[in-house]
């Protein structure tokens, strides 16, 4: 179809609005309430453009492209019917842009410089509009200033799949509001804040601290989750003030999730580590870099020397970047130790050494939109992906069929096809019965091992998706990758995979999921289970919290209280890790280093700190260089992260090489199912990491809320206990008390107990049997 | 009785009030029959759409539009679900029709949704009536039990094989509901906020399928078109303007109240028929068809015959038959205030121009009644009304500015003298004396 905008002609396809054709030709159409990923509302009616032959100007975002259409964006007619349209919505907007949050960012001051009069008509009283609480995220302190253009609603509805704003009543009256005593935090809900064109939303942790033509713009990654979102870091006098979603289509078109965004908080936290320290009769004493680190390559060459290399253990966490994971794995093995591991939350590792390639999600996050159906194995979609349950959302939508196979019966707020629920203990076997139907439908043999198992109708539902899809997927989450039989979920995802022409992935628990295999950090004797179910002398720790962290925190800290050497690189001085370290070397969190994340998808995304480290805190690639210096150690002479990054990946940023989630020799073997209580272990979302648990405002949002015992009310029963009262579980030698909470959505025997949280780092293994008994 | 006068009737014929509006009344009156010989006779969809073209039935909600044609413009051929949707949310100022429609007569619009479901092939109808008229909601109820218990709705109508089912909605009293798209929403659960259009209901409406609506009256129409012919449903009215129609009549007249007359009418006589002025006054200025059509002065509302081409000539709509009489003791600055009050509180808030521009012209017009006008007001209001006009999303923006434009026009003096005395032109114990309120001690 042809349109003529303003002289200039466009080509567009069939179905586009004339502002699609707009932008195609870089021509600017005022507007508020249009957004690219949003549905049309039509309401702010600031888009009115003329068109040939229509009596009346026409909203630009919502009228369609007619053959031959003739528009003019600045006529007399557009332009009057624009300022008209501005002169009504500033009549109830305060005119008061000096003391508000959002100027200098705001588009309603943007545009009334174009089109709003010099003085005011409106001689009336002004609409006053209460302000809401509405948790520690969004502040709606100056509702007066709404324009009601509902981008917040659109995108509950559409893009979060909760609609936590609304708007109520009606006329001038109508306002933005949660239902009743509600708050707005929701894994995505801090998009609202850049989606609201005026001062009406604004970040509550930011608001007031900045103007923003004071900060600096910087580009940066994501270290949280897998998604490797790009991010926009603005900072102030070498402060971090603000972090904003960089627009990446491929990655995380235009959002990022609340924890990328908030838990900036955490780089300013007073529990930052400044200077090294090291402990001296049982107390840790701040020392120079000098003293620190000829004190850990003595200390490292002496348990070496006297125990031997075996003794020594490294654990990285999955947030760590490229460079940092390399060099610590190079030092660990030239040291001679092949302990090394960067997946502390594994428990099953016996896929090691038989993997084809590179695990990573099997396709690229921009194919997830066209495909057919998909099916996601063990995870808590929403909470550990969020921006990946999003892409899924916007596929269910659509005709995509996604469904679900997991141990939590969490709502992902996703359009599913199927949704089957088991006991971590049944997900083998649930997952079995898909691959029996599958094989059934496409009446090839049944694998052999799995002819016991019963596939019901859901799993049916299921394998029936993924073999009529034309292009399919299958996901293995953060539960099958935590799982005690990771192995057999892995092998049973591949032969579903072959069975149904599906792809097959690990969406990634991590920044550097992905990136860790690609640095190598893997280990050729202990891993990060092992490590600490068969004590070592010493261990080197990189970002990594035990405690919080591991698989077993319980197994894990006594380990580490009982090493003769523990060295840790951490930002941070609080915790657990005051308990057990004997060193504590300050390293500098992703927005004082450079390096490197390679997401989900394989892409490596480079980035540069931003701003200086805080104290004396230096990165960790440099420290892990000098240390190697120290250690006398072959290969330590890199000057840049860049130089480190072209040693792992020769061709620099774009596409890691090798990946591959084959498997070599892992046979089919259902495990058995074991009887008794069993814990579901979920990590809360604003609890995986370390910078997440330190963020303030992220702290006080439901997400962290205090873990509970929850568990279905005929389990709670069996028990003789009822909701609310105190319980005491027990894991091996560790014990916790919890509030019991009845949580329909739990299997039968299974009982909840979030991991990553300090009231719970005294229990044993995520999925592993438990106890449970009136506190 | 339901009706207080008519000429030449045909939906208020042997109507009794609340005695007869039963289903073995109606059917006494001649009721279900054009339904029986569709269905029996196998008549077409085509033949039946023709037929209301022929009659020249035109959308008596407000806007006109020949029924036929919009009938026509549904997918007949579309594979999915369809729906005709009634529009009974009378909710226009001045407008009682309807309610009397299906308080007196409920199984003409049973049988009139039935033929047009029917002619479009849709299998489902919903009936939303609004929330004020809730006795009016429970007696469609019991109309449609009847009519399920005889067959006349439901699976396999009368064993021709077309099946039809009818569900009374009711609403809860926004006007805005009224407006054809957003009275869907409100049936779909969400709140009553109009759409954009396109795309229109014909190809995305009720749940997103085609969907016809149409208001009360005009489905009550179709049986007495199938059983007359529409040849001779149109001779009843005027050229162009087929049948009779109901004309709720209200103000300072004697007995107010609803009268079917022919299209065509006369004025004077439906003037007349309502008892006349009362106290035998001058008539000031009328609004013709409910509070959203443009006021007319008296003198020219006298030589207006009563249908739609007549009472467009004269600069105003014939819109839901809502006269509105006004005498000589009428404040139109306090006319105006109340109506503009009415638009304001009524605007649905969705879009920018109607929310804001509503609150505003009530502000204004209400300052000018307080005795605090400016010299710039009208001026002021004309130019808010013409921001307002053609730049919303439903016609409700249009429908708040008419009325502010036509009192203005007509009535600038009675304005002028307002703003620039700070009292009305018209005294205020002439005001009360014309008042049915203030009786006597004025």
């Amino acid at each position: 179809m042809e349109i003529e905008i303003d002289g200039k002609v466009a080509q567009v396809p069939d179905g586009s609005t004339i502002m699609d054709a707009a932008q195609q030709l870089g021509a600017y159409i005022p507007h508020f309430c249009y957004h690219k990923k949003l549905s049309i509302a039509a309401n702010c009616r600031m888009c009115l453009v003329q068109v040939e032959k229509a009596p009346k100007p026409l909203p630009a975002c919502a009228t369609p492209v007619t053959n031959g259409m003739k528009v003019f964006t600045h006529s007399e007619l557009a332009i009057k019917a624009q300022k008209g349209v501005m002169e009504f919505l500033l009549i109830n907007h305060p005119l008061d842009c000096p003391i508000c949050d959002q100027g200098g960012e705001c588009q309603l001051q943007d545009l009334a410089v174009g089109y709003g009069g010099s003085a005011s008509r409106f001689q009336e009283d002004k609409r006053v509009v209460f302000h809401k609480d509405v948790g520690s995220l969004i502040s709606m302190q100056e509702m007066a200033r709404c324009i009601h253009c509902t981008r917040c609603v659109r995108f509950g509805q559409e893009i979060a799949g909760v609609m936590e704003l609304g708007m109520a009543s009606r006329n001038m009256h109508s306002e933005i509001m949660t239902f009743v005593g509600r708050s707005v935090d929701s894994e995505l809900s801090g998009n609202m804040i850049d989606l609201c064109p005026v001062g009406a939303l604004t970040s509550k942790p930011f608001r007031y601290s900045a103007r923003s033509w004071e900060l600096s713009r910087r580009r940066s990654i994501s270290p949280h989750d897998s998604i490797g979102a790009n991010l926009t870091v603005q900072i102030k006098n070498n402060v971090v003030m603000r972090v904003l979603p960089r627009d990446n289509e491929e990655v995380n078109e235009c959002w990022i999730s609340d924890k990328d965004r908030f838990s900036y908080e955490a780089l300013n936290s007073p529990a930052r580590l400044g200077k090294p320290m090291v402990r001296v009769d049982g107390a840790l004493r701040e020392v120079e870099w000098s003293v620190a680190l000829d004190y850990v390559s003595h200390a490292l060459k002496d348990v070496v020397g006297s125990s031997g290399a075996d003794s020594l253990a490294s654990l990285a966490s999955p947030h760590a970047t490229l460079e940092e994971l390399y060099l610590l794995q190079k030092m660990t093995r030239a040291l001679g130790s092949g302990s090394i591991d960067f997946r502390p939350r594994r428990r099953d590792f016996s896929t090691d050494g038989k993997l084809a390639g590179v695990p990573w999600l099997g396709l690229r996050l921009s194919e997830i939109k066209d495909l057919d159906s998909a099916l996601v194995v063990g995870s808590f979609l929403r909470k550990d992906h969020p921006l990946f349950a999003q892409r899924l959302r916007q596929l269910g939508k659509k005709w995509g069929k996604v469904s679900l196979l997991s141990v939590g019966g969490d709502d992902p707020l996703i359009r599913l096809h199927a949704q089957l629920t088991v006991s971590p203990a049944d997900l083998p076997l649930a997952l079995a019965a898909v691959v029996k139907s599958a094989a059934q439908l496409r009446s090839e043999a049944v694998p052999a091992g799995l002819d016991s198992v019963e596939p019901c109708a859901s799993s049916q539902a299921i394998a029936k998706s993924l073999v009529e899809g034309e292009k399919s997927a299958i996901f293995l989450g953060n539960v099958a990758e935590q799982h005690p039989h990771a192995a057999q979920l892995h092998a049973l995802a591949l032969e579903l995979a072959r069975l149904t022409g599906a792809s097959c992935g690990f969406i990634g628990e991590a920044a550097n999921s992905v990136g860790g295999y690609v640095a190598k950090a893997l280990p050729t004797a202990l891993n990060a289970y092992e490590m600490f179910a068969q004590p070592r002398k010493a261990y080197v720790l990189l970002g990594v919290e035990p405690d919080l962290d591991c698989h077993n925190p319980q197994q894990a800290v006594a380990a580490l209280k009982a090493a003769a050497l523990v060295v840790a690189l951490t930002p941070f001085s609080d915790g657990a890790v005051r308990e057990y370290a004997d060193v504590l070397l300050p390293i500098t969190p992703f927005s004082e280093t450079s390096g490197t994340f390679v997401n989900t998808e394989g892409r490596a995304q480079s980035f540069n700190g931003v701003v200086r480290p805080f104290g004396d805190a230096r990165p960790a690639w440099k420290v892990l260089r000098v240390l190697g210096n120290l250690l006398n150690l072959p290969g330590f002479d890199q000057a840049s992260s860049e130089q480190v990054r072209d040693e792992i990946i020769p061709s620099g940023e774009g596409f890691a090489g090798g990946l591959s989630n084959g498997l070599n020799g892992v046979p089919l073997a259902l495990p058995v199912t074991i009887g008794g209580l069993q814990r579901i272990a979920d990590v809360p979302i604003h609890f995986a990491d370390a910078l997440a648990r330190r963020a303030p405002a992220l702290q006080k949002t439901r997400d962290a809320a205090a873990p509970t015992a929850r568990l279905s009310a005929p389990t709670l029963a069996t028990l003789g206990v009822t909701d609310g009262a105190q319980v005491r579980l027990r894991q091996a030698n560790g014990e916790a008390v919890l509030t019991a909470r009845v949580d329909e959505s739990v299997p039968a025997g299974c009982v909840r107990v979030a991991a990553g949280h300090a009231s719970t780092a005294t229990l044993g293994e995520m999925f592993g049997a438990i106890n449970v008994e009136r506190a | 009785m339901a009706i207080l006068g008519a000429i030449n009737p045909m939906l208020s014929v042997g109507l009794d009030g609340d005695n007869a509006w039963r289903l073995a009344d109606y059917v006494k009156r001649g009721g279900y029959t054009a339904l029986r010989r569709i269905l029996e006779e196998k008549v077409s969809q085509g033949d039946v759409i023709n037929e209301v073209k022929k009659s020249v039935l035109r959308g008596r909600g407000g806007a006109g539009f020949p029924t036929g044609l919009k009938w026509s413009f549904m997918p007949r051929s579309f594979p999915g679900d369809k729906y005709v949707v009634c529009n009974s949310d009378e909710g226009e100022p001045g407008t009682f029709k309807d309610r009397d429609i299906l308080r007196y007569n409920p199984h003409s619009v049973i049988e009139g949704m039935a033929i047009a479901a029917y002619a479009m092939g849709a299998g489902r109808g919903y009936n939303y009536i609004h929330g004020e008229v809730w006795e009016i909601y429970q007696r469609f109820e019991e109309a449609l039990d009847e009519a399920r218990a005889a067959g006349f709705i439901g699976n396999d109508l009368l064993g021709s094989g077309f099946s039809f089912d009818l569900f009374a909605h009711h609403g809860y009293g926004a006007y805005i509901c009224g407006e054809e798209t957003a009275l869907l929403e409100s049936i779909e659960g969400k709140k009553g906020q109009p759409r954009f259009k396109p795309p229109f209901p014909a190809s995305f409406g009720l749940y997103g399928k085609p969907t016809t609506i149409n208001n009360t009256e005009t489905f009550a129409s179709i049986p007495y078109i199938m059983n007359l012919g529409g040849e001779s449903y149109l001779e009843a009215g005027k050229a162009n303007n087929g049948g009779t129609k109901l004309f709720s009549v209200s103000g300072h007249v004697n007995r107010p109240g609803n009268y079917e007359v022919p299209l065509g009418t006369p004025f004077a006589t439906l003037l007349e028929m309502a008892g006349g002025m009362r106290a035998g006054r001058k008539l000031k200025a009328c609004i013709p068809g409910g509070s959203s059509a443009p006021v007319v002065p008296a003198a020219t509302m006298m030589d207006c015959t009563m249908d739609y081409d007549s009472i467009s000539k004269a600069g105003s709509m014939l819109g839901s038959g809502a006269v509105i009489v006004m005498d000589e003791t009428t404040c139109m600055v306090k006319a105006l205030e109340r109506l503009s009050f009415f638009y304001y509180e009524e605007s649905c808030g969705q879009c920018t121009p109607c929310r804001e521009g509503t609150s505003w012209l009530y502000k204004v017009v209400q300052r000018i009644e307080g005795g605090q006008g400016r010299s710039d007001d009208l001026e002021l209001l004309a130019s808010v009304t013409t921001n307002i006009m053609g730049r919303t999303i439903c016609a409700l923006g249009d429908a708040a500015s008419m009325p502010v434009q036509s009192f203005i026009k007509h009535f600038r003096d009675e304005f002028a003298y307002h703003i620039e005395h700070r009292k009305c032109l018209v005294p205020v114990d002439v005001q009360r004396a014309g008042s049915g309120f203030f009786t006597a001690t004025a």
